[in-house]
This record gives structure tokens, C-alpha cells and sequence, in this order.
């Protein structure tokens, strides 16, 4: 938008805006609400619904000169049409002079809403927009309160047709505004529904198989501004006014969405709050208006039937219930036992509060804390991570984007969706990958490299960008050097690097190699500039940032001699069943879960954890955004937060740990040089958001989008502070990935089958297979035929898997989606076969 | 007229074959543009002509190129053959009988605004047509009137027909780029216009079949010459569709500027049966209904001339009717076509067609109720000034009319609003 500020009038009320502004948004700066139903600010206006009709005026002009006239008072005579215009269209001009106010444009909108009625069943009684309509809403502002078209005529269309498993569609209640379609063309990329027909047959239909086939198609059910679009998680599921709202931070990612939980007490729940859906909650720096539909349908784990409620400790060999006493009292004797042979595993989903204070127990008790992951990097995230003014969304034109073994869309969809946008405002987005993804379609520079060459082919780039004899063995072709002379001459560079390929080392190389390219291109420490890993779980750099980092040969190791064991939030032995025969005999386990897992079984004291819609906390995000979630439903069973399980273990065990959320935050700020200053009340702070969303408005559909409860705080990196970056390169190790077999590289799917997933059955038919997907010709080499069985074989076990085939996976090497049985983390080789002829007898 | 200019082929059989064309002048005029014009030169020429496009709204032609934006490449010319407005029928003769005539007007056009690809879009309906035009392009490809290097020139020129999937709306000319792209047919915002951001986004002229046809003629004969036909302000021949109780339908090449009575009388050879003439609906289904009135047989048919009257002169497809038609069967059978062919994309125009459709079947029904006539107006009027596109406001012009001025055919009105 221009910089030129243009004076305009509204219904007597001046404003100054940028010139090219539309009337409705410049209504709405004012606080006026023009309605709307097609418009919405996150898209290109198409005039469609016509419900915004205002009265403009111009400045008459005297034909010759191009002067205003004016008249005796020295004031512009106002021209306006005879007909009124659509505000949601039209750029205000200087001088304009506005009536959204006048009988004329109050009759024109009322036509219109009557028009809209004709077509509408008027069921809002039980409807599940009720409540929160804008069509509601609009009539009963806007509408002439009877109707002239006779109920007994009214259109009769099927009120339930699955665009997908996920949305449906109430046909009836369709208003034909393209909100959806153009949501799914414009913002997800994912053009998979359309119009079909035309006049009032005109339907929405999907034509993508499965129906509506995108990960964000949640969204449209947000800004449908009628009950059209529903979602299978919430239709006929509450009324608006019936549920209660906790702001939330999504779990599921690094990217950290805001999310609202909307919550309301159920009879069928035994009067129990349960969560009733969830919905994005505005914030521009992170997921704008949108969620994933991941974060949208994936939350009953949260609070499922199958979640833990008492304490257990193991009688007799048997896990039985028991009192926190009881089990508090085993677990802290057993832990303090181990001194340095106590060893804590802990996942990346847990809080910052409950990493705290778990590295603070094991610390404290002499043992040694490790963070299960599998990917590294997190520490030259902190030194140049993005920084306090971080947003993708000031990404543009002359910005530079490098996006490193990483399936974004799958990993990351909101980060996929805000470097879209950012590549089609027109920065130059490179995406260096060893197979195709979905973002290469908006990529400058697609750069492909062979797996095992990923770390290479980055320091291909870093050495394009500036020459060091060191790397002068890594190659750079032409994309490459015009990636790099991009990179150079960027104003503001941003690179995100995931697994996919790689192993830890590799990921700590492409860490590495990511700073080299900041720093040498100068943009380390500038704003809007860093490096993000794409973590695989939503808080690893929280992890990170209070000091529990991963180590995956250190910790295996220790695990091999461990006496005893703490693991919180972290699957070990459901991951890898193999791992359990590693566990020595004898060794203590003590496991703080959400649910029965197969580490859990284990256990000797199994701890009933809450989830985090059942209490405070906060996540860091991948841009280091600090964000804090609140309490939507209260604690299932005796279920405590980690961070207090922990605290009651400390008491015990003779250490004091902070044992409310807010003073373990205290005690981080004080503890963490990154985190001083911020607190539950910073993290709770708001800034003004635009477009303007939420409240009692009726400009956007849906309820909560408004952001009252915090943006977070991003923190700063060291280079943005001006601490000198020092960083040693590291070579890939040459024999990594030789050996026979293929080349078997985990991939990450969003719809995984994860704890936190597979109790959302909603996502049952979209969840990741247990399959192996490889080149068609790679196949046939050993003997597979695509959609028919086969197996893995993998340290001499035999993995049943179902043999896909895509030819635009490199030859040598077959992937294998995590979560899906086959226990890989890191890319290894394995030898594929056919499955075994069932033996007759 | 003693000569025909767009009908040419009535006075010259075989004009459809490109040796007969050529032998009768046929490719001088677009030779003598590339060779020796500059595309300026060519819009300068159109301009003085004073030609106006003739698919409905008589907007000059030579002004529409003049908006083509400045440096923008690839531009694209697009014909306008989907000829669907009820009673229209004059581009179809064109295309069948004088398609080459036709062609070197799309081409001249090209040169003039420097596109290297023009599209011929054809109603669904015409796919047969769109067949011959497809042999008559191959003709001109095999003759040197296309392709690269056009008369020994650097211009280079293709012409390639798309036929359409059956929408009368796919005549408004975004609505047709939408289609042409790929896309359903629903007419898009303007501004942008098709100049600024026409097919696929690029500066795009679009001009009617019959407009196009007047290029050679104009190239060849000079402005002058064309402005010596027709009225001052609406200069040149233009081809009226009769069709309704008329005794001899078809298409008549007149000047713009002849009068109702001397098209309808003269030239038709009046109403059969000697029965008294009662309306004309001047441009086929979106006309303003004119009582055919003595002033009114008198007026010129002229763009300025018809407005004038309260109607629009459009496409020029008279659609006649005579004192045993009743009014309110005009407006259900108007306004079924209408909701028939709206796209549904603007709320006033999906929702107020329907609407009326139901109100009009039900004046000409059974149920008629007495206020149905004033409510029919109310509805009508609500929609006016609210469409997207010129559809929905025409839907509503013969409704609108058909009550103002014939307000005793429909009496149920009468004991509604008293």
C-alpha cells in the first residue's frame, strides 16, 4: 500500500489513510462496520455479494483546469453517483466523501440481504453458525425484518454433502460469496474445490481425491460467514454462546499457532468440560488468521478416554493405581539411588516449565538430562535465530528465503503457507532438497542434491557465497551460484533447515553451514534475518534454549548403564521396541505421561501428567517466540502439570523446584540470560493487529480470532545483541550412507501415527501408512511391486511395510514415514524384499 | 442500401471461398496495414471512422485499443462471436458467409494492437461454424495471411478459434476471458478492464464479430468514406436482426440512423396479417420495451437516437410483437431466459432473477395475487444498480418497462397498489 496518506470523509468522521485503501477498511479504522460477506481482508476483493454498498462522492472537477470546484464557503461540492458502490472494491481517493449511513445505501444493503434470504432456510435455530453468524448478524442490522418471498417457495438442496471426511456442506445455507474457494486458490495454494453449474444451482463441490484434499481446509469453516462449512469435529456440536474460550498455543509444530480452545461443560461427559473445537486466535507474527488442520482436529489426545488419572506404581511386577504419596515417595528413593547413573529422557512436547524443572531434578541428583531427538542445531538458533522483530511476514521483494532438507508443508504448514506468500510478494526463495516437496512449485532456485550429499550441497552455497579454500571441493553449479548472488545481495535473508535425510551430525552441520551463510552475507543479527530449525516436535527449542540438548550417542550410552531412568513426555521404547532389550536389567524407570505407552508399561512408577489444555505453561517457538498457554478444561482425574510432578519428586528428594507455572518461569528468567525480563504478565501483552479481527463486529466470520491473551515475546539472538559468531564448519563424513541395501530415510509426515494424533480419529483415513515409498524402477530392482507388501530389514529385524512407488524419489533410496513402526530416526541402509511366501503345510 | 459492406456476400456469391475473396480485393486492406501502417496509424484510422463496436455498446472502437497499456506484452485480440442475446443472429450470416471478411478484421485489429495472437470465441452452440472457421484459418495459413513473417514483415500473426460451453453470459467480455482461460464463466471485476488486464492478465482487445468485419472496408475505403454512411455521431452500416411478427425475418445492412418504420415497413414488409404493431424490443432480450408509438417508428436508429427514447439500440435485434401478445408472458419469457443464463456469482442478479421468475410465472399463472405486479417492480428495481455485470441489470429493463408502459396488461397492479 502507498505511503501517501489520502484525507478521507465517513459518515461525517475524517480519517487519513494510505492512499489505495479500501473504503471498508478505512470504515473499520474508524470503527465503522460496513457489512460484508465475500470480503475478507486476507484476500483480493471480487465485489461479489454486493452487501457493502455505500454511497461515494467525489470532488467535482472542473473539466477544463482539473480543478476542485468549490462553493461559497470555500468547501469542495461533493459529486456523488446515482448508483452505489461496492466498498469493498473501491481504493479511497483524497477528498472522498463517504455515506455508509444514508437511507440510500441503507435501502440498497437492506435489498440485498433480502435477496440473500430468498435462497436461505433460515434454520438458524439449529444452525451451527448460530450465534456467530454474519448473515445473522447482518440481518438483523442490515434486514427489513419480513419477508416478502414466501417461506412455502424457499429452495430445498441436501444439507449434508462431505466435501471431505473433515468439511462438509450445508448447500441450503450457501451464500456463494468464494470465500472458501478463493481461501484454498489464493492462501493455501491448494485449489481442490470450486463452483460447479451456475445462477442458484451454483454449488460448491471438491475435485480432489480424497474430497478437499488440504491440510488447511479447516479454515474455511472460520470464514465461511454462514453455517455452510462445518467441520465433522464440531457440526451440531455446541451453540456459540454455550462455550467458554482459553487462549492456547498449538503443540503440534514449531511453528506455534495461536489457537483458542473453545470449551463447554457436557452432560454425556459426566458435566465434564471438554474441549469443543479449536479455532486460530489472531497473531500476524506467527499463523495470522490460520491454523493447520493438524492443530485443528488434532487435540483429543488432550483429553481422551485414554488418558492417565492416578499415579502407578509396580507391585508384585504388576502396575497397579496408588497415592501420589506412595508413588512419590518410590520414585524420589529410586532416583536418588542412581546418583550419576540417573539419567532423564525428555521429549520435545513438554512445556518450558517442565524442562526446567526436569533438568533441574536430574541435575540436581547428579545425573544427566538429554532432550530425545534426533536433530540438532538448537544452540546456533539461539546465537542466530530471527530475533526480537521477527515475522515471515515482512518477507518480500528483495528479501532472500533458503529452505534446507525440509518438507516444509508436512513439517511446518503454516511456515510453508507464510514463505509462499513471502516467494509470491516476491522474495527469491531457494529450496535445497533431496526430493521434490511442495514448496518447490514457488521456489527462485530449486536445488536438488542427492541424499547423503545435503550437507555438501550447503556447503556448496556457503562457499559460492564467499570462496574459502576449505570448501573449494564443494561444487556450485549455476543455481547455485545465482541462490548465492541472491543470498548476497538480499536485504534480509532467512534459513530454515529440517532432517529430512539426515542424521544428528548432518543436521549440526547444515546448522553450521546456515550461520556461515549469514554471516557471510552479512545479515547474522540484522532484523527479520536468522536461522529456524524445523524442529519435529513444537517446543525442541525450548529445550535447547534452558539447556537440555539432545545427544542420541552420549544418551544411548548412558542409558546402556543407567541405574536409573526419569522419562517425561518421550516414548523410547514405543519408538524403538529393540531399545527396551538395551535397558539393563534392574534399572529404575520412572515415566510422567499423558497415556498407557509401552514406555510407560515398563515403569516402575508411572506419573499421570496433564495435558496442556489442562494448564498453564509455555512453548518457545522455532522463531523463538515465547508464548504462553492457559487452562481450558480442568485436570482429568489426579492428573498434575510435569513441572509439579517433578517439584513433589525435588521436595522429596530434598530440592526445591519452583511448583507453580509462574515462578518456574520466575526462576527461568532469572536462571536464562535470553529469558530475563519476561514473565507470565509480558508473555500475556498484545499489540494491535491488522487486518482488525474478532469482537462484536461484522466484518469477519467466526468467533475468538481476537488476540487478548498474548502475542508472546520473540526473544533475541546473540548476533542481534552484537556477540561475536564464531562458527567451525563441519565436513560431511564421507562414508555415511555407503553399504548395501538402499539408502532408507525417515520422512516426516504431518498426519503421523504419533501418541498425540491417533486418538483424533477424525484423521484416520489421512494418517501416514506403514509403507515404504520408492522409485518405481527401484522397486522392481528388488523384486517389489508397488501397492503389494514387503519388508524391511533392519538390524536383522524384518519390518512389514506396504511397498508405494513415486518416480520422483531418487533412485537408492526408499522412505519411510516416522511414526509409522519402523524405528528409524536417522537415514540408514536396509535391505528390502519381497514378503516370504506364507509356508504351507 | 444498393451495396452491401458487411453482408457482402449477398452481392457477391462465394465469398466464403478465399479465391473469390481475393479475386473481389479480399487480404489487400490487411497487406497494405502491415506493409505500410503503424499500428498508431491503424487506431489513428479507426478513430476517424468513428466506428462503434456493435455487440451492444457502441463504444468506439479506435478509443477501447487507445486504452491497450503502454509497453505490456503479450497483448491479445479476442472476437467476440457468442452471439446469444435472443433474436440476434447477424454474426452468425458473417461467420458463415463472410468469414474472411471477418478474419482480416481480426487481423488488421492484431496489427494494430501488436498482439501475435488472436482467439475467435465461439458460442458452444456454433461448433459446426467453429469447424469451418477452424479450414478458412488453415486456408490463411496455407495463403501467407498467417503465421510469421506476415507479408515480409517482422509481424507475426495467429488466429485460433475456442468455442464456448454453452453460457450466454460468456458474451460479457471478462466472463468470456474467464472462459477462454479455462475457467467458469462469471464476469470479473472492472476496473481492471481488458485493456489494463484482459486474457491471461495481459492487455487484451476485445471487439465484436460484426465490429471486426467493418476493418477492411474502413482500410481499404478510407474514414471518409465510412463516416459518409450512417449519422454523424454513429457513422457506418449496420446489420438489424428482425425477427418476432414481422413478415420477412432476417438480417437487414442499413445505415445506422434508418428508422424504425422504414427497417420495419420497407424493408420487413410490415406485420403479418395487417395486424397493429405493439412493441419493439429493440436489442433482443435486454431491451427496454419500446410501445411502438408513431414518435417512436419515427426515431433513427442510432445509438443517441434510441437512448433517447428510454431504450438502448444494443445488438439491433428487433424483436417485434404485435397487439395479440400480452405483455406479462413477455416479461416470464424474458425473464426465464435470464435466470436461466445467470452465472449466480452477484447476489442481486442469482437471487432477484429467481425472484422475479417466480413472480412473473405467477402473474401469468393461477396464483396471482393482487400486489404481485407492484412487488414484480419493487423486485426489479431493487436489483438495478446492484449487479456485478450488465446482465443482471438488463434482466431487469424489460420487466421494469413492460409495467411502466404497459401497465394495463397487468391488472392485478392496479387493485395491489390502490
Amino acid at each position: 500500500m502507498s505511503d501517501v496518506l489520502v484525507r478521507v470523509t465517513i459518515d461525517g468522521r475524517e480519517i487519513s489513510v494510505p492512499k489505495g485503501m479500501l473504503i471498508v477498511d478505512a470504515a473499520k479504522k474508524l470503527g465503522i462496520d460496513i457489512p460484508v460477506f465475500c470480503y475478507h481482508p486476507k484476500m483480493k476483493p471480487v465485489g461479489m455479494c454486493r452487501m457493502c454498498l455505500v454511497e461515494v462522492g467525489r470532488p467535482q472537477r472542473d473539466r477544463a483546469t482539473g480543478q476542485v470546484v468549490r462553493n461559497e464557503n470555500g468547501q469542495p461540492v461533493m459529486q456523488f453517483a446515482g448508483k452505489l458502490e461496492t466498498a469493498c472494491t473501491t481504493p479511497v481517493e483524497d477528498g472522498w466523501e463517504i455515506r455508509v449511513d444514508s437511507p440510500l445505501a441503507r435501502e440498497g444493503r437492506q435489498q440485498v440481504v433480502e435477496f440473500l434470504l430468498t435462497s436461505h432456510p433460515l434454520d438458524c435455530p439449529v444452525c451451527d453458525k448460530g450465534g456467530e453468524c454474519p448473515l445473522q448478524n447482518q440481518t438483523m442490522s442490515q434486514g427489513a425484518g419480513t419477508s416478502r418471498f414466501p417461506f412455502d417457495d424457499k429452495q430445498h438442496l441436501a444439507k449434508k454433502v462431505l466435501l471431505g471426511e473433515l468439511i462438509f456442506l450445508d448447500r441450503e445455507r450457501c451464500i456463494q460469496c468464494a470465500r472458501c474457494v478463493r481461501f484454498q486458490e489464493e492462501i493455501a495454494g491448494d485449489p481442490v474445490i470450486g463452483f460447479f453449474e451456475r445462477g442458484r444451482k451454483l454449488e460448491i463441490v471438491t475435485f480432489s481425491e480424497p474430497g478437499f484434499d488440504s491440510v488447511f481446509s479447516g479454515n474455511t469453516t472460520d470464514i465461511c460467514p454462514v453455517g455452510a462449512l462445518t467441520t465433522a469435529d464440531f457440526r451440531f456440536g455446541a451453540r456459540p454462546w454455550e462455550m467458554n474460550n482459553a487462549a492456547s498455543i498449538c503443540p503440534h509444530c514449531p511453528v506455534g499457532c495461536n489457537l483458542t480452545l473453545n470449551t463447554r461443560r457436557e452432560a454425556k461427559s459426566n458435566g465434564r468440560e471438554v474441549i469443543k473445537r479449536v479455532l486460530p486466535r489472531q497473531n500476524e507474527a506467527v499463523n495470522e488468521l490460520w491454523i493447520c488442520d493438524k492443530g485443528r482436529f488434532g487435540h483429543h489426545y488432550a483429553s481422551g478416554p485414554e488418558r492417565l488419572t492416578r499415579p502407578m506404581v509396580r507391585r508384585d511386577g504388576v502396575l497397579v493405581e496408588s497415592s501420589w504419596d506412595e508413588a512419590l515417595a518410590h520414585a524420589s528413593d529410586g532416583l536418588q539411588a542412581a546418583h550419576a547413573s540417573l539419567v532423564g529422557i525428555v521429549g520435545g512436547r513438554a512445556s518450558n516449565e517442565d524442562l526446567f524443572n526436569f533438568r533441574r531434578l536430574v541435575e540436581g541428583l547428579g545425573g544427566t538430562a538429554f532432550l530425545q531427538s534426533s536433530m540438532s542445531g538448537g544452540e546456533w538458533v539461539q546465537k542466530v535465530g530471527l530475533g526480537s522483530s521477527a515475522n515471515l511476514g515482512h518477507l518480500g521483494q528483495g528479501d532472500a528465503i533458503l529452505v534446507a532438507a525440509s518438507d516444509l508443508h508436512q513439517e511446518a504448514p503454516l511456515w510453508w503457507l507464510r514463505l509462499k506468500q513471502a516467494a509470491e510478494r516476491g522474495a527469491t526463495l531457494t529450496v535445497l532438497n533431496a526430493r521434490p516437496t511442495r514448496l518447490d512449485a514457488y521456489a527462485t532456485h530449486v536445488l536438488r542434491c542427492a541424499y547423503g550429499d545435503t550437507e555438501a550441497a550447503m556447503l556448496g552455497l556457503a562457499n559460492a557465497v564467499r570462496a574459502r579454500p576449505e570448501l573449494a571441493k564443494y561444487p556450485a553449479d549455476a543455481g547455485v551460484r545465482a541462490s548465492a548472488a541472491a543470498m548476497s545481495s538480499a536485504d534480509r535473508l532467512v534459513i530454515l533447515f529440517g532432517q529430512d535425510g539426515l542424521d544428528f551430525g548432518g543436521t549440526e552441520a547444515m546448522a553450521r553451514a546456515g550461520v556461515a551463510l549469514l554471516t557471510a552475507t552479512g545479515h547474522a543479527g540484522k532484523p527479520d534475518c536468522g536461522l529456524v530449525a524445523v524442529w519435529p516436535q513444537g517446543n525442541v527449542q525450548g529445550a535447547w534454549d534452558v539447556g537440555v540438548w539432545p545427544d542420541p550417542d552420549r544418551a544411548r550410552e548412558a542409558l546402556s548403564t543407567a541405574k536409573s531412568i526419569l522419562i517425561m513426555a518421550a516414548d523410547p521404547l514405543g519408538d524403538d521396541p529393540a531399545q527396551a532389550e538395551t535397558l539393563p536389567a534392574g534399572c529404575f524407570l520412572v515415566v510422567q505421561e499423558l497415556t498407557m505407552t509401552e514406555t510407560a508399561k515398563r515403569a516402575d512408577v508411572v506419573f499421570p501428567a496433564q495435558s496442556f489444555v489442562e494448564r498453564e505453561g509455555s512453548f518457545t517457538s522455532g522463531e523463538r517466540r515465547v508464548q504462553r498457554f492457559y487452562p481450558a478444561i480442568r485436570p482429568l482425574g489426579d492428573a498434575l502439570p510435569d513441572f509439579e510432578i517433578l517439584a513433589r519428586i525435588g521436595r522429596r528428594s530434598g530440592l526445591v523446584l519452583a511448583d507453580t507455572a509462574s515462578e518456574v518461569l520466575q526462576a527461568m528468567a532469572a536462571d536464562l540470560p535470553d529469558y530475563a525480563g519476561i514473565s507470565y504478565q509480558t508473555l500475556a501483552q498484545v499489540e494491535p493487529q491488522w487486518p482488525l479481527a474478532g469482537g462484536d463486529d461484522l466484518y469477519l466470520g467466526g468467533t475468538a480470532y481476537k488476540n487478548l491473551q498474548g502475542v508472546g515475546t520473540p526473544l533475541s539472538s546473540a548476533a542481534e545483541r552484537g556477540e561475536p559468531i564464531a562458527v567451525n564448519l563441519m565436513e560431511p563424513e564421507t562414508a555415511r550412507g555407503r553399504g548395501t541395501g538402499v539408502l532408507l530415510v525417515p520422512v516426516t509426515r504431518l498426519y503421523d501415527r504419533g501418541a498425540t494424533l491417533l486418538p483424533s480419529t477424525l484423521l484416520a483415513q489421512r494418517l501416514a501408512q506403514r509403507a515404504i515409498i520408492l522409485n518405481p524402477e527401484e522397486a522392481r530392482r528388488h523384486s517389489l511391486s508397488a501397492d503389494e507388501p514387503g519388508q524391511v530389514h533392519l538390524d536383522g529385524r524384518a519390518h512389514s511395510v506396504t511397498v508405494r512407488t513415486d518416480a520422483a524419489i531418487p533412485a537408492g533410496v526408499a522412505l519411510v514415514p516416522r511414526s509409522v513402526g519402523v524405528p528409524i530416526e536417522e537415514p540408514t541402509r536396509a535391505e528390502l524384499s519381497r514378503m516370504p511366501e506364507p509356508v504351507t503345510s | 442500401m444498393a451495396e452491401h459492406i458487411l453482408l457482402r456476400h449477398r452481392d457477391l456469391p462465394g465469398l466464403d471461398r478465399l479465391e473469390v475473396y481475393r479475386k473481389h480485393g479480399g487480404f489487400e486492406p490487411l497487406r497494405q496495414t502491415v506493409t505500410t501502417q503503424t499500428p498508431a496509424q491503424v487506431i489513428d484510422l479507426v478513430k476517424a471512422s468513428g466506428l462503434r463496436g456493435r455487440g451492444g455498446a457502441g463504444f468506439p472502437a479506435g478509443v477501447k485499443w487507445s486504452f491497450l497499456t503502454p509497453n505490456v506484452f503479450p497483448r491479445y485480440v479476442v472476437a467476440n462471436a457468442d452471439e446469444s442475446e435472443p433474436g440476434t443472429f447477424k454474426d452468425r450470416e458473417i461467420l458463415e458467409q463472410n468469414p474472411f471478411q471477418f478474419l482480416e478484421g481480426v487481423a488488421i485489429c492484431a496489427y494494430a494492437a501488436q498482439a501475435n495472437l488472436a482467439y475467435v470465441y465461439c458460442r458452444g452452440e456454433f461448433w459446426d461454424l467453429a469447424q469451418v472457421l477452424e479450414d478458412k484459418l488453415g486456408e490463411m495459413r496455407a495463403a501467407g495471411f498467417l503465421g510469421k513473417k506476415l507479408f515480409g514483415t517482422d509481424y507475426a500473426l495467429d488466429i485460433r478459434v475456442h468455442l464456448g460451453a454453452g453460457a450466454y453470459i460468456c458474451g460479457e467480455e471478462t466472463a468470456l476471458l474467464e472462459s477462454l482461460e479455462g475457467k467458469l464463466g462469471q464476469p470479473r471485476l472492472r476496473p481492471p478492464f481488458p485493456a489494463a488486464e484482459g486474457l491471461y492478465g495481459k492487455p487484451t482487445v476485445i471487439n465484436n464479430v460484426e465490429t471486426l468485419t467493418n476493418l477492411p472496408p474502413i482500410v481499404s475505403r478510407g474514414a471518409a468514406w465510412y463516416r459518409s454512411i450512417g449519422t454523424e455521431k454513429s457513422p457506418g452500416p449496420k446489420v438489424f436482426c428482425l425477427s418476432g411478427h414481422i413478415v420477412r425475418p432476417g438480417n437487414y445492412e442499413l445505415p445506422l440512423g434508418t428508422t424504425f418504420r422504414e427497417l420495419i415497413y420497407t424493408h420487413g414488409g410490415g406485420i403479418p396479417g395487417g395486424r397493429r404493431l405493439k412493441a419493439i424490443m429493440p436489442a433482443g432480450a435486454s431491451s427496454s420495451i419500446l410501445a411502438a408509438t408513431d414518435a417512436v417508428l419515427d426515431t433513427p436508429m442510432d445509438y443517441e437516437s434510441v437512448a433517447a427514447l428510454g431504450s438502448a439500440l444494443g445488438s439491433a435485434s428487433l424483436i417485434l410483437m404485435d397487439e395479440t401478445v400480452d405483455m406479462a408472458w413477455v416479461v416470464r419469457k424474458t425473464t426465464e431466459f435470464f435466470k436461466h443464463e445467470s452465472c449466480g456469482k452477484c447476489t442481486p442478479c442469482r437471487e432477484g432473477t429467481y425472484w422475479m421468475l417466480h413472480l412473473s410465472e405467477r402473474l401469468t399463472g393461477d396464483g396471482r395475487r393482487p400486489a404481485d405486479a407492484a412487488l414484480l417492480e419493487s423486485v426489479a428495481r431493487g436489483m438495478q444498480g446492484k449487479c456485478l455485470c450488465a446482465l443482471g441489470e438488463f434482466s431487469t429493463t424489460p420487466v421494469t418497462t413492460a409495467l411502466e408502459r404497459f401497465r394495463q396488461e397487468f391488472p392485478a397492479s392496479a387493485e395491489g397498489s390502490a
